[in-house]
């Protein structure tokens, strides 16, 4: 009889002690996300830090360096954001590894607060996400390379060929719906992470690579001989990239669309980092007084201090000095994310006014 | 109930009497307990799964299987059945689950006879063949599989390109796109052919059912031997005669980019069977190795003093008793395998998790896409089980 | 059939003969050439072997490349590397890397704490490797090494900064996950094990359902399952860190393992124990705790540390949800422009820590087996 009262006793016991241990275990990593309704700019700036989701790893976009710091574009547009909120400190930024898989999850869960992670805005990622693309860092378009030696001149040329395509993306996509519209049968092979696909590539195991031409002109330069190789003429696809926010909190969404906005403006207006500073005080010109906050309340308008646009480019620069830091390396040209008021390309800001 | 004992009172159970409503009944307490139990457990999965239902809600989520029926887009690279990008999510599915068991019983085949052979070598009384094995067992069971799949690829990547293929034979060319060997087309007599096969080896096992049975009776034994060649390879020729003896040989040649015609093995389909493979054979070496050891040497000894030969020996007494011990191990090494070969993801064999998994990336969908993957392994895995144990049964001592 | 006895007793036979008997040129004889089949065997392989290990050494030390000047950037200049393909190995890349293959994205400068979490790792496993401490307190040398560890990696005490999951990586991510997933999962394996084998239907059932649904499916749909359902099974508003998600995905994997290991202990130990305890009039717990238990799990060491090897192994498979332990940090240290190419070398490197912790453990397994084996046929 008292057997049995002792063993169930003890199971509850035990099973309390095990819930109790998980629970503890968890309460540290436990995040309270902020509420939908709540101001996003204030939770980032009493956490002292924005989290900022950014691909695994991807040469000039985002990816660790020998000291495992975060480099590339991506990563330099969750930095100007947070220097958008705190003023100087560009390191005020956590930085999450997300696949492509799981980037959705992850900005819709509040794991982190944006995604700054080469994702393409299409209708169904925005209505159907519960997420917002608040502006488009970098126009791309899919393209193709090949191995000179083939002697392939147009994509066209590539019937029956091998293309490497990484899956899960609008990539994969527009390979098949190109390769149908044209009536070109294409040997798809499926690989998950970019990385491997380049090595794929590289080692001939395809007679083509698809990916973004930005992607193509980095792998194409980090390639042994990138003379061996070209990039089709062919720009099969619209790829704007961006960062994304959640939807329903519109001043922060607000507040990244106009960091991307001042970075675009500032090189416009031939605001650099060095001279920045002196602009702020001496330059005349009545936008820049707006802009950098010597007349006006705009910064206060998006929640931010006042001077923000001086902090942000101090630090990071303008668009083009984050553009050739990151991408010019690779071999990247401006292209269409030229100025449009200098070289007719495709970057714009609307007035600060 | 000991048969030791001879008080008669010793196997009678104790009287039956009706269960009180009061904690000091064991089993009314019992009741109660797994009710409790029973209880917390499904708060839990009621208060998951309506935060979920909420989670899908706000998040704007579609749910159901409704996307099964929509045009998947995505290319698949190789498989079984013919499929196009234009077909739907649920034939892009079943194109996984196809090619996920084609690895896994490939590759269970491949590494059951590997591991036996390496089992025995490494029994091997020639000191520098065992402790190979040895060595070989060490290192493929110390390093992780997945690393061992990514130094395979890696491998058959550096393979020369099509226009430099090794060309050891007619029609077998090995590059860096795979290995192309000659093939024929398949028509509907082949197929009847099969299908005559089939039959054939059904009605074998009948027949040597019955010889056994008759063998049993009077002692005489029968040759089954010549009737399985009549019915598993004679019929199915009469067959494919009877429709013309169709043949057209399909050799592979290089036109353009690739190779066309003849059978392809992709290099990541090859990557994935080498390295589970060798990864289980490493595994299934020492069960066999332990499955013979544990026969006991009296066994040999004895069998060689009726005077069987050293081959009859291992086949007709030490087998039959060492696949008792090796059975059991086994199975969950096929099922290992076939878990494994969800490793697939990483090289770029689109299995059933590489194929569910673009699918939930495009229809946002995770729920349906995991709970896809898991239904199909879970299935696999029961089946194998389920087979095992059948003929873990059937070879069993019968004690008498 | 009559059987005929020889009862004369037959003349004692020689006793066989040593081993080592005719000194090193008889053990070749007997060993490598008994047999013309068995001495071109020998040969064909040690032909084989001897010729792969030395274009291997050739390829390891003769002709690698141990480090790369810099360029006008300051930037490592890998042309020499490139220029050797195929003929050298090009260590160099471990040389500029090897830090974050080990601590991934870790702060640089206080790379010096997951290193010492390495070190009390290792520690840890060491002392729990020893028969003399197997003792209670062990718990609480475990208890306290895995708060130390915490303290050491999250840091935000004794003026240490604070440094959050997302920037741990490397080996210390590989021995966290496994570590942490056998020491939770283990208790939660005892009981599942015991939980099978009650009389209660409805709580073996329970038992039976986890162990063979986790079971049937592979870590990687359990991984993928932390990896993007978790975050949709909480309320709204909560959110647990993608490591802590994956170490749960772990536990309960490495759980249903235990569990059966666990319940091949508790099979195995006789009969005769549970009816000798229940006829002392102990309660279930006692039972179990001061009479199976102890017994049933030193059964079942050997197996249990085979089972961690397994784990061990299996957390490279984080890999494929994006998490940075050792297997990542590897694939990830060779995007970088200049370092691309050099995978093999990495590989081989990451291959030999794997190897060493693995190989370490298995051995021990195997002598401890044999030990207790002996204890036993005694």
């Amino acid at each position: 009889m008292d057997t049995t009262k002792r063993r169930f006793s003890v199971r509850r016991l035990l099973a309390g002690v095990m819930g109790a241990g998980l629970i503890a275990a968890a309460t540290p990593a436990l995040a309270q996300a902020p509420a939908a309704g709540t101001n996003l700019i204030e939770t980032i700036r009493n956490r002292g830090q924005l989290i900022c989701g950014v691909s695994t790893g991807l040469a000039g976009f985002s990816a660790p360096d020998s000291q495992g710091r975060w480099t590339g574009f991506d990563v330099d547009y969750c930095r100007a954001v947070a220097v958008a909120i705190f003023g100087t400190d560009q390191n005020r930024v956590r930085f999450v590894a997300t696949t492509a898989q799981a980037r959705f999850t992850a900005l819709q869960s509040g794991e982190v607060d944006m995604l700054a992670r080469n994702t393409t805005w299409t209708l169904s990622r925005d209505t159907s996400l519960g997420l917002d693309f608040p502006a488009t860092s970098f126009y791309d378009g899919q393209g193709f390379m090949v191995k000179r030696s083939l002697g392939v001149t147009s994509a066209r040329q590539l019937d029956g060929a091998t293309v490497c395509v990484q899956p899960g993306t609008t990539t994969e996509q527009n390979l098949t719906d190109w390769a149908r519209a044209n009536r070109v049968t294409i040997r798809p092979v499926v690989i998950e992470r970019q990385e491997d696909n380049t090595a794929a590539y590289n080692a001939g195991r395809c007679d083509a690579y698809t990916t973004d031409a930005s992607g193509l002109a980095a792998v194409r330069s980090t390639l042994q001989n990138p003379n061996d190789h070209i990039i089709l003429p062919e720009i099969i696809s619209k790829e704007p990239l961006g960062p994304l926010v959640r939807h329903g909190d519109q001043r922060f969404a607000d507040l990244v669309r106009w960091t991307h906005f001042a970075l675009i403006a500032a090189e416009e207006l031939n605001l650099t980092s060095a001279n920045v500073e002196a602009a702020a005080t001496g330059d005349q010109r009545p936008e820049v007084a707006r802009m950098l906050g010597r007349s006006g309340d705009l910064g206060q308008m998006l929640g931010v201090d006042n001077r923000w646009v001086v902090n942000l480019i101090k630090v990071m620069g303008n668009y083009g000095e984050v553009f050739n830091r990151n991408l010019t390396p690779l071999g990247l040209q401006r292209g269409p994310n030229a100025l449009w008021t200098t070289a007719g390309g495709l970057q714009y800001a609307p007035p600060f006014r | 109930m000991s048969q030791t004992t001879s008080d008669p009172r010793y196997g009678l159970k104790p009287p039956k009497r009706p269960m009180r409503i009061s904690w000091s009944d064991e089993r009314f307490r019992g009741i109660v307990w797994q009710v409790v139990v029973v209880a917390i457990v499904a708060a839990i999965f009621w208060w998951l799964w309506s935060n979920t239902v909420r989670n899908l809600e706000v998040r704007r989520i579609a749910s159901g299987w409704g996307f099964l029926g929509r045009e998947a887009g995505l290319p698949i690279a190789e498989s079984v059945i013919p499929y196009d990008p234009t077909n739907t999510y649920l034939r892009a599915l079943t194109v996984g689950v196809l090619n996920t068991l084609k690895v896994a019983i490939i590759g269970v085949v491949l590494a059951t006879v590997l591991g036996t052979v390496l089992g025995v070598l490494r029994l091997s009384k020639n000191w520098l063949v065992s402790r190979f094995v040895g060595a070989y067992v060490e290192v493929v069971r110390d390093l992780p599989l997945l690393l061992q799949l990514l130094f395979w690829y890696a491998v058959l990547q550096g393979l020369p390109g099509p226009r430099q293929a090794v060309n050891p034979a007619t029609g077998v060319f090995l590059s860096n796109r795979g290995l192309k060997l000659p093939w024929f087309e398949w028509l509907d007599a082949h197929s009847w052919a099969l299908l005559a096969c089939v039959i054939g080896i059904v009605l074998t096992l009948i027949w040597r059912k019955k010889a056994l049975a008759r063998q049993m009776a009077d002692g005489q034994p029968r040759r089954v031997w010549p009737v399985a060649l009549l019915l598993c390879i004679g019929a199915p020729l009469a067959v494919w005669a009877a429709q013309g003896a169709p043949f057209s040989p399909d050799i592979p040649y290089l036109r353009g980019f690739n190779f066309q015609g003849g059978l392809t093995v992709s290099p990541e389909f090859f990557a994935l069977l080498v390295g589970l493979t060798l990864y289980t054979a490493g595994f299934i070496c020492e069960i066999v190795r332990a499955g013979i050891l544990a026969v006991h040497q009296g066994q040999w000894e004895a069998a060689g003093a009726l005077g069987l030969p050293r081959g009859r020996i291992m086949r007709l007494v030490v087998l039959p008793q060492a696949l008792r011990v090796i059975i059991p191990p086994m199975t969950s090494q096929f099922l290992n395998l076939t878990k494994n070969s969800s490793l697939a993801v990483a090289i770029g064999y689109q299995d059933i998790v590489s194929i569910a998994n673009t699918t939930l990336n495009q229809t946002g969908q995770a729920i349906e896409g995991i709970a896809a993957i898991m239904l199909v392994y879970l299935t696999i895995s029961l089946s194998i089980s389920l087979f095992m144990n059948w003929y873990n049964t059937r070879i069993a001592l019968v004690e008498r | 059939m009559s059987v005929t006895v020889n009862h004369t007793p037959s003349p004692a036979l020689p006793p066989p003969s040593r081993v080592m008997a005719g000194g090193p040129l008889g053990w070749v004889r007997a060993n490598l050439l008994n047999g013309p089949i068995n001495a071109a065997v020998t040969l064909l392989l040690a032909y084989l072997v001897v010729r792969y290990a030395i274009s291997f050494i050739d390829w390891a030390f003769i002709h690698a490349i141990w480090e790369v000047p810099n360029d006008r950037f300051g930037r490592p200049d890998t042309a020499l590397c490139r220029d050797n393909k195929g003929i050298g190995a090009c260590w160099a890349v471990i040389g500029e890397k090897h830090r974050f293959i080990l601590f991934g994205t870790y702060p640089y400068e206080e790379h010096w704490r997951p290193a010492i979490v390495c070190v009390l790792f290792i520690a840890l496993y060491i002392v729990s490797a020893m028969r003399r401490f197997w003792r209670k307190e062990l718990v609480l040398v475990w208890v306290a090494t895995l708060t130390i560890i915490g303290i050491l990696m999250w840091g935000g005490v004794f003026g240490l900064s604070y440094v959050p999951q997302e920037r741990w990586g490397g080996l210390p991510i590989t021995l966290i996950l496994a570590t942490f997933g056998l020491a939770f999962a283990f208790p939660l394996a005892i009981l599942v094990a015991l939980g099978r084998r009650s009389r209660l239907p409805a709580i073996k059932a329970l038992c039976v359902l986890y162990v063979e649904l986790i079971r049937g499916v592979p870590l990687i749909s359990l991984l993928f399952m932390a990896s993007v359902m978790f975050p949709l099974f909480l309320p709204e508003g909560m959110n647990i860190d993608k490591l802590l998600r994956a170490q749960v995905a772990i536990i309960l994997f490495a759980g249903a393992y235990l569990a059966e290991v666990v319940r091949a202990g508790l099979q195995a130990l006789p009969k005769g124990q549970y009816e000798a305890a229940d006829a002392l009039g102990l309660s279930y717990w006692q039972k179990t705790g001061f009479i199976i238990l102890p017994q049933a799990l030193r059964l079942v060491i050997p197996p249990l540390v085979n089972t961690f090897i397994g784990f061990f192994k299996d957390t490279s498979l984080v890999l494929i949800i994006g998490i940075f332990d050792l297997l990542t940090a590897a694939k990830t240290s060779i995007i970088e422009p200049q370092w691309q190419g050099f995978a093999v070398e990495v590989y081989v490197t990451v291959g030999l820590i794997y190897f060493i912790f693995c190989f370490a453990m298995s051995k021990y397994s195997a002598g401890l087996e044999a030990e207790l084996n002996r204890h036993r046929v005694r």
